[in-house]
This record gives structure tokens, sequence and C-alpha cells, in this order.
């Protein structure tokens, strides 16, 4: 059995069970009629992924009402929220993970490149295409060349496999660290390399999108810290969506940040704007550590 | 202190209890010890004297002296084969499909519950359904393939159940991991979850073919005959197995065969210890590489 953390859908249902007590306890952070505060909007041109009056059911738990926003191409965008906001589905929702879930619903549309990833599509071709990171490092139990190349073998790489293993290992920062022991077990590295190992791996498979789910929070503050800048380092080649519960990260690392709560999108703008000059209380609230 | 007289410590009182009942845990162990090593030494005192080359290579005889257990040691190890070579695909393939494949819902529920109750049937009941079955529906005869078809569905809930066991150990984050990087669901079972779930399995099936190398009543069901002079020379042959031969010389009034039947028990006991330590062997070794 997997250690301590818990699995997706434990999580999932924790998220699921947060929200019914969030939902006794405080009002809707809409009323009538009120629409998410947006900043400035991301150019026509520079969307990468385009989320649609998506909503999620879990089971016959709502867990995601009526979201829309848009993803900028080579920005990191960072997700907000206390637990159980949904920030984690919606994440999930971009890369059709959810659907390995049984019982989960979606309706609305997720676009990447103005294509949608849900109706005629599949959804193999499009976890190719948007990468995730998860929040436990787990390297696949194999030495650290059989796990950066086996995303791209199972895919049909015909190129050059040591320059692909060379080249994902030193985008994650990772190559001067393990260059001279490729060929041993993943389990040998550190908690924060084996982090950046997850993330050679996924760029292996030359993903566009590269969704990360709290990838620093099993990590010290040294590993976390090197982590942040790798995902500074990413961006110019990538778009990313990082879901952290770390307000100082988000606005470290981020472009964009969308505050989420109880499953709604509340507000979403440049991070300097969202943090510095919030439109929306709840937001304040939250980013002044008043709730969550 | 606090009030010592609200406290009625007894404490030599209390001491002496634990004593005691520590005294009767030991002799409960001592007592099954002992029941076993003297059972062990009676057989061991009682047959090594019929132990020898001869005994290993002649075969069962009226007289005494000249009777060995060639034709049962070789009935039994084409048994075993045979057994495992029917039952290890069916029931390997059987626990992938549960655990990966199968929607959870009521049928999965019912599917699952009959299994586990298969498991603990009494065995003679699998020898009356490879009699119809095998021997009378399917004209197998009293061959070595109805024995082993029978032994193989007796043994099949016990292999359904413990990889199934081993799946489920294998962490859940492996599976994420590798649907994310774009593999579809066979490529996931193939590269990572059958390989780390293996050792699992292996203990998993030599334990149930020590179980199935014992069985006595279902191969007397099917006909397994009790003095054969010769090897089965194809799968369509008659047979005869270690126990039945071992049934066979205990029922015989004279006491060389008592003797006799002594010396085949110590062989099968070699022949379990060895499968048994194999096994642990086998888990030992693999340890060593589970994901972490």
């Amino acid at each position: 059995m997997d250690d301590r953390m818990p699995t997706t859908t434990e999580r999932l249902r924790e998220e699921v069970r947060e929200q019914e007590i969030q939902k006794q306890s405080s009002e809707s952070p809409r009323a009538e009629g009120e629409q998410p505060a947006r900043g400035r909007p991301v150019p026509r041109d520079k969307v990468k992924v385009e989320v649609e009056n998506l909503d999620f059911w879990y089971g016959s738990n709502h867990a995601l009402k009526d979201i829309s926003l848009d993803i900028s191409a080579h920005e990191v965008t960072a997700f907000i929220g206390p637990s159980g906001c949904g920030k984690s589905t919606l994440l999930r929702c971009l890369n059709r993970m959810n659907e390995l879930i049984p019982g989960t619903r979606l309706e609305g549309h997720v676009r990447v490149d103005g294509r949608d990833i849900y109706e005629n599509a599949d959804p193999v071709m499009v976890r190719r295409r948007v990468g995730m990171v998860f929040q436990k490092p787990n390297p696949f139990p194999k030495t650290i060349y059989q796990n950066v190349i086996w995303g791209a073998i199972i895919n049909g790489y015909r190129g050059n496999r040591d320059d692909l293993v060379e080249r994902c290992l030193r985008q994650a920062a990772l190559w001067d660290e393990v260059k001279d022991r490729l060929h041993t077990s993943a389990y040998g590295l550190s908690g924060g390399q084996q982090q950046r190992l997850c993330i050679a791996r996924t760029l292996a498979v030359e993903p566009e999108v590269v969704l990360m789910d709290e990838p620093a929070s099993a990590l010290d503050p040294i590993a976390t810290a090197k982590l942040e800048e790798t995902i500074h380092q990413l961006k110019e080649e990538y778009t990313i969506v990082v879901v952290t519960h770390n307000m100082q990260q988000a606005a470290r690392i981020s472009d964009r940040t969308a505050f989420f709560y109880m499953g709604e999108l509340v507000e979403i703008d440049d991070t300097e704007q969202l943090f510095t000059r919030p439109n929306k209380k709840r937001t304040e609230d939250y980013i002044t550590g008043r709730f969550g | 202190m606090a009030d010592a007289s609200r406290f009625d410590e007894r404490l030599t009182h209390r001491r002496r209890k634990g004593i005691v009942l520590g005294a009767v845990f030991f002799l409960a162990t001592i007592f099954g010890l002992v029941v076993l090593i003297t059972l062990l030494v009676d057989v061991v005192v009682q047959g090594s004297p019929w132990l020898s080359l001869d005994f290993i290579s002649n075969y069962p005889s009226r007289i005494p002296e000249r009777a060995g257990i060639k034709s049962a040691i070789v009935g039994s190890l084409w048994m075993i084969g045979l057994t495992a070579v029917v039952s290890v695909p069916l029931g390997v393939a059987s626990a992938i499909y549960l655990e990966e494949y199968a929607p959870r819902g009521w049928i999965f529920k019912i599917i699952q519950i009959n299994i586990n109750n298969l498991a603990g049937v009494p065995s003679v009941i699998y020898g009356i359904l490879g009699l119809a079955l095998f021997v009378r529906f399917f004209a197998l005869g009293r061959s070595l393939l109805a024995g082993a078809f029978t032994m193989a569905l007796l043994i099949l809930p016990i292999i359904i159940i413990a990889s199934q066991e081993a799946f489920r150990a294998v962490p859940q984050g492996i599976r994420e991991s590798a649907f994310a990087l774009g593999a579809t669901r066979w490529q996931v079972i193939w590269s990572h979850l059958l390989p780390i779930s293996a050792p699992s399995i292996m203990t998993g099936i030599i334990l149930a073919l020590s179980r199935a190398i014992g069985e006595t009543a279902p191969l007397i069901m099917i006909g397994a005959l009790t003095f054969i002079a010769f090897l089965p020379g194809s799968v369509m042959d008659p047979f005869t197995v270690l126990p039945i031969q071992i049934f066979n010389w205990t029922a015989r009034p004279q006491p060389e065969f008592q003797g006799l039947a002594a010396a085949g028990i110590v062989v099968l006991l070699i022949v379990l210890f060895l499968m048994n330590l194999s096994a642990i062997l086998l888990r030992n070794y693999f340890e060593r590489f589970r994901p972490r």
C-alpha cells in the first residue's frame, strides 16, 4: 500500500468533503449574477489552453462550477485557493486524468491550441501534449536513464535516445548531478532530485503544456528553491500551470494567478496585480491570511 | 505524590498474573512445537531405514524391499508442471482483468465474492467436478491431463487472489505517472504493473503449487491409480502421485509398508520444504526492487 501520502482518489474525496463543510459554514462567494474578476485578458494569439464553462461532478458532488479561463503560452499560471476549492480537480481536467476515476462527469470545453481535448480526441494523445508532475515524486523502479526514456519509447520515439535523455535532464537541472550514474536506480536520488527526474521524464515526450500539482509540497526548502528556479527556466519552452497551496510560492514563480473558492473561479489576473491590488474582497481575505 | 489511599495498587498480584499468563502462552507455543517435532521425529525414525537411492529409483512392488516411489515422484512432478502451465496464465490474466479493467459494480462484487469462496471449497469437491467434467464429459479418462485440469481449478482461486493482492500493492502513483506520459492501459500494465508485482505473484504461485502437490482426495476421485509400475509417456496416460502412493502403503497391513510410507512422507516433506524455501528466498531477493 502507498505510504502515508494520500492517493489521488483519497485527495479528491477529501476535497469534496471539505467543500461540503465549507458550504455549510459560509455563504457562496458569488452573489446572484456576480462574475469572477478578470484582470488584463490574455491576448488572443497567446492563448494556449482555454477552459470554457467547465462543470465537473465527482459522483453527485458538483466540484467545479462554470469555470472559464485562459492559460497564456510560455507563462507560468498558478492556481491558488483553500483546500477543497477544486484547483487540483481543474488541473486534472486539463489532461483528462480525471477520467481514470470512476463516477466522474464533465461538461463544458477544454481546448489546447483551439482544439477540443475531449470531443473526438484520444486521451492518450492529449496526455502526451499536456504532461503532468505529481505532488509526491514517484519515479519508476528503474534506472534514471530508463525513467526518462520510457515515455518516449512507448510513444514510438525514433531519434537518438542518449541525446534525448541528456537534453531532458539538463532542462530539469539534474544532468550535472546524475550524468555519472545514469544507469543506477532512481531510488538512489533525494526527494528533490526525484521530483526533477519526474519533470525530466515528462519533458521526454515533448509536451507543450506541463501541469504541476503541488510539486514542492513534499520537498525541503532547498529542493523547493531549486525546483522553482527550474520552473522559471522551463517556461521559455513550455506553458506551465502550477497548483500550489503556498501563496508566497505562487507570488514568486507565476506570471498569472487564478484564485478559486468552493469550486468557483473568484479572480484571475496578472500575479502582481492579484497580490497587490485584488479586486474581490474574498481574494484579499485569502491572500492576507484571514482564512484558508 | 497523589493521595495514596485512593489507589489499591496490588503490584505483586498484577505482576504475578502477568508472569502466569506469560507462562501459559509459552506453554501453548511449546505444545504445538512439541507435537510437530514428535510427528517429524517419528516419521523420520520410521522412514530412514527405507530411504535409499533404490527407493527413489524403484517402482512400487508387492515386495517391500524392492518398492520405490519413482512413478509417484515423476507423476507428481508432471502433475504440478501441467497444473502450473494451465493455472498460472489463467489466474494472472483473470487478476489483471479484475484489478485493472473491470468496472466496479455489483457484478464485480459477485465475481469477487465467488472467487474468495471457491478458495475455501474442500478439495474433494473439485475431484468430483473433475471426474464429471474432464474424465467423463471431455473423455480424457484417468489421465495426467484430467488430473492437471482438476488441480488447476483447485488452485486457480488462490492464484487469482494472490495476484490481485500483488497488483493492489503497486502504488497508485506509478500508474498515474505512467498514464500521464501518454501510455495506454496495456502499456502501463506490461511495463510497470507486471514487473513490480511479479515477485509477489511468483511467491503466491509457489505456495499454491505446494498445496497442490500434497493433495490426495481430488486425484483419487479422478482415478489416479495406486499401483503404477511405469512412467507416464504422454499427458493422456494414467499416473500416480506421492500422496496417493503414501496413502496406499499405509493401508497395507505389513509393517514394512508402514516404514515405506514414512519414507515417502519424508521425501514429500523435503519437496515441500524446498518449495517453500524457494518462495521465501525469491521474496527476499526481490524485496530490494520494490518501489518506495
